[in-house]
């Protein structure tokens, strides 16, 4: 029986922080002067009620499948990349620019193409924050925060400047046919992109489970020195996780655009790079609980527009409850002393 | 070229540096105390959010600003014990909890004002807090322009400045404070009492941000609006880093962010041939390139983010 508990103890944590983030919700909904029954009930049924609502859950899963993953893989190096929101833009802004100017490819070239230079533009913006944290010891959280605004303001420059579509909006023009990812269910916006999610989250576990380079990388985020001491070169690890974890981030902008927006246009997120905060660290940094935490979320994110819609209650709870969850799950020993009493 | 250079050396620009400066010299000496007392603080920005919303509260509460500042005070208290509990109490990582507290109150705060003012872009115009403008000082011709007319809380960023470099420096609270950060296990054998010189650290680190929170909202404006704190508080953390984790050089390397924040907004004015988003941009760079210099010639304190059980 222990043992069985042991086992499963890490998931019978992080349930018990979902169970109190929603609780402590609860009290604030409550203490608003909404009805607490309302606000849930409206809030599952935006998410799971219809096969319409499913999809919207599972489109707005999956950039947090990438952005989460992205938070985990810098974590398995032991640095905590919070860019992924000016990764994700430049990946958008980079895989829209190339989808647009290699239009005369076909689809099965283009697709590819596309999101391979996604994923690079997002690689080469957490480039920097790995490199000064290897050489100098520069903060990453701080040096990726700044790269976020600089990184937004960067693609924004570069359309206006460059690429804007002719009119009030700030976007590009869309992107043609061949590079637009399959809808698996019409009109759903839910398209091949879960697959390739699903497709990613495989080779990072092969990755980290099966390689010499992603286990070379676990051992420096456990034990800096321990790795150097056994020939590993840290720096170069840290960097290459930080690249790593850029590729995915950009990812996540790049499905954005072919399977969502079909174009580039500013301020298209809803703070996918941060929400992916949460998904790694509830998943605790494990590709499949990535997927697991960004389905809870993608369905957060979804009810929570219904919940604003017809509830007249701030989708804000959200960000709430992903707050709650981070501080909840970073404290396993609070989570310990509830369980005992 | 002229024009820039006008800029550049404008009195004005210098002032607007000082105002610039306020938030971030709070934010960055409330890190100082936290991390010489082991404590990562990425919270700041949390705590500065706080700041900002329970400042307008209670000055929207009550018609008196000041009595926003007493909110903003007991806001920032409240968060800076909150995040000592999850960091001391209940052994979370530093820096994973402080950007959990991050998102918590950035939704707390848009939540609350979307409750009492109904609108999730700001808040109701409340009445902000007076420039004081000091009679003789404000006549002499450069110190006039620089010092001679703020608010309260400008000139208490100065105060504090001075105070919190005096306790950390020349008090054994402080030299207690620092034996902690630096290594806890000998300050426990010492018979320190380490666990309550972290949670006053932070607490203090709390109200410090909290008043940092209070002159953006009450005295830049007057009014709360979301996510107003957009980035300081890391920019903050980045300056006591910058100034070797000491209340002066946390001074100045704020004000040297505050310098080219303000000289951002006069250069976008001038309608130079760069674009205003890479003009946007200086500030953001400036902080990294400054953190990365100044992580090679400084140490931070060894206990840095490490966690001790006590035996008491």
């Amino acid at each position: 029986m222990i043992k069985i508990l042991k086992k499963y103890e890490n998931s019978i944590y992080s349930l018990t922080a979902i169970l109190l983030a929603f609780l402590v919700g609860a009290v604030l909904i409550h203490l608003s002067g909404f009805s607490v029954i309302k606000a849930y009930s409206t809030l599952f049924d935006g998410a799971f009620g219809s096969v319409f609502n499913l999809t919207q859950t599972f489109m707005n899963t999956i950039p947090l499948i990438f952005t989460g993953l992205a938070v985990a893989i810098g974590f398995k190096s032991g640095l905590f990349n919070i860019g992924g929101e000016g990764q994700m833009y430049l990946g958008a802004f980079t895989t829209a620019i190339t989808a647009i100017y290699l239009g005369f490819l076909p689809g099965y070239i283009l697709i590819p193409i596309a999101l391979i230079m996604g994923g690079f533009a997002g690689s080469a913006w957490s480039f920097l924050p790995g490199y000064l944290k290897a050489k100098t010891g520069a903060h990453e959280v701080v040096t990726t925060i700044m790269m976020n605004y600089i990184g937004i303001l960067t693609a924004s420059y570069l359309l206006l400047k460059y690429f804007k579509e002719e009119g009030p909006i700030p976007q590009t023009v869309l992107i043609p046919e061949s590079a637009r990812l399959p809808e698996l269910i019409e009109y759903s916006r839910l398209t091949w992109a879960i697959f390739i999610a699903v497709f990613v989250i495989i080779i990072i576990d092969i990755f980290f489970k099966r390689t010499k380079l992603g286990y070379k990388i676990q051992t420096v985020g456990e034990n800096r020195s321990a790795a150097e001491y056994a020939g590993i070169n840290s720096n170069k690890m840290m960097v290459l996780s930080m690249m790593i974890s850029g590729f995915v981030a950009g990812l996540a902008g790049s499905t954005i655009v072919m399977g969502v927006l079909h174009r580039f246009i500013t301020n298209f997120s809803p703070g996918y790079g941060f929400t992916g905060i949460a998904v790694a660290v509830l998943g605790k940094n494990k590709p499949w609980g990535v997927l697991f935490a960004a389905i809870l979320f993608g369905a957060l994110q979804t009810g929570g527009i219904t919940m604003q819609l017809f509830a007249k209650i701030p989708m804000d709870l959200m960000v709430i409850i992903q707050g709650l969850v981070i501080l909840f799950v970073a404290a396993p020993i609070l989570i310990k002393k509830l369980l005992r009493k | 070229m002229q024009e820039i250079l006008e800029v550049i050396f404008n009195i004005n620009t210098f002032s607007a540096a000082i105002r610039i400066s306020v938030p971030l010299v709070f934010a960055a000496i409330g890190g100082v105390f936290s991390e010489r007392a082991g404590i990562i603080n990425l919270g700041l920005e949390g705590m500065l959010l706080t700041g900002a919303f329970a400042g307008v509260l209670g000055s929207y509460l009550t018609g008196n600003p000041y009595i926003g500042i007493l909110f903003a005070i007991m806001g920032g208290a409240l968060i800076g014990f909150i995040f000592a509990l999850f960091t001391i109490k209940f052994e979370a990582n530093h820096v994973v909890a402080g950007v959990g507290l991050n998102i918590l109150m950035l939704g707390i705060t848009t939540w609350l004002m979307q409750i009492l003012w109904d609108s999730r872009g700001t808040s109701v115009n409340v009445t902000g807090l007076s420039e004081i403008t000091i009679p003789i000082l404000s006549s002499i011709p450069i110190l006039g322009k620089l010092f001679g007319s703020h608010n309260i809380l400008a000139y208490l960023m100065f105060i504090v400045v001075i105070f919190s470099w005096i306790i950390l420096f020349k008090t054994p609270f402080g030299l207690r404070l620092r034996v902690v950060g630096e290594y806890q296990k000998a300050a426990d054998t010492l018979g320190i009492k380490i666990r309550k010189i972290q949670y006053t650290s932070l607490i203090f680190s709390g109200v410090l941000c909290g008043l940092g929170g209070a002159y953006l909202s009450l005295g830049h404006l007057n009014w709360f609006s979301m996510n107003m704190s957009a980035g300081r508080g890391y920019m903050a953390l980045a300056a006591n880093i910058f100034g070797g984790w000491n209340p002066l050089g946390a001074f100045g390397a704020s004000y040297l962010f505050a310098y080219t924040d303000a000289l951002q907004m006069r250069m976008q004015a001038l309608n130079l041939n760069v674009p205003n988003e890479i003009i946007q941009m200086i500030p953001y760079i400036l902080t990294i390139l400054v953190l990365a210099g100044a992580m090679i010639r400084s140490r931070p304190p060894a206990g840095l983010g490490k966690h001790y059980k006590t035996n008491r």
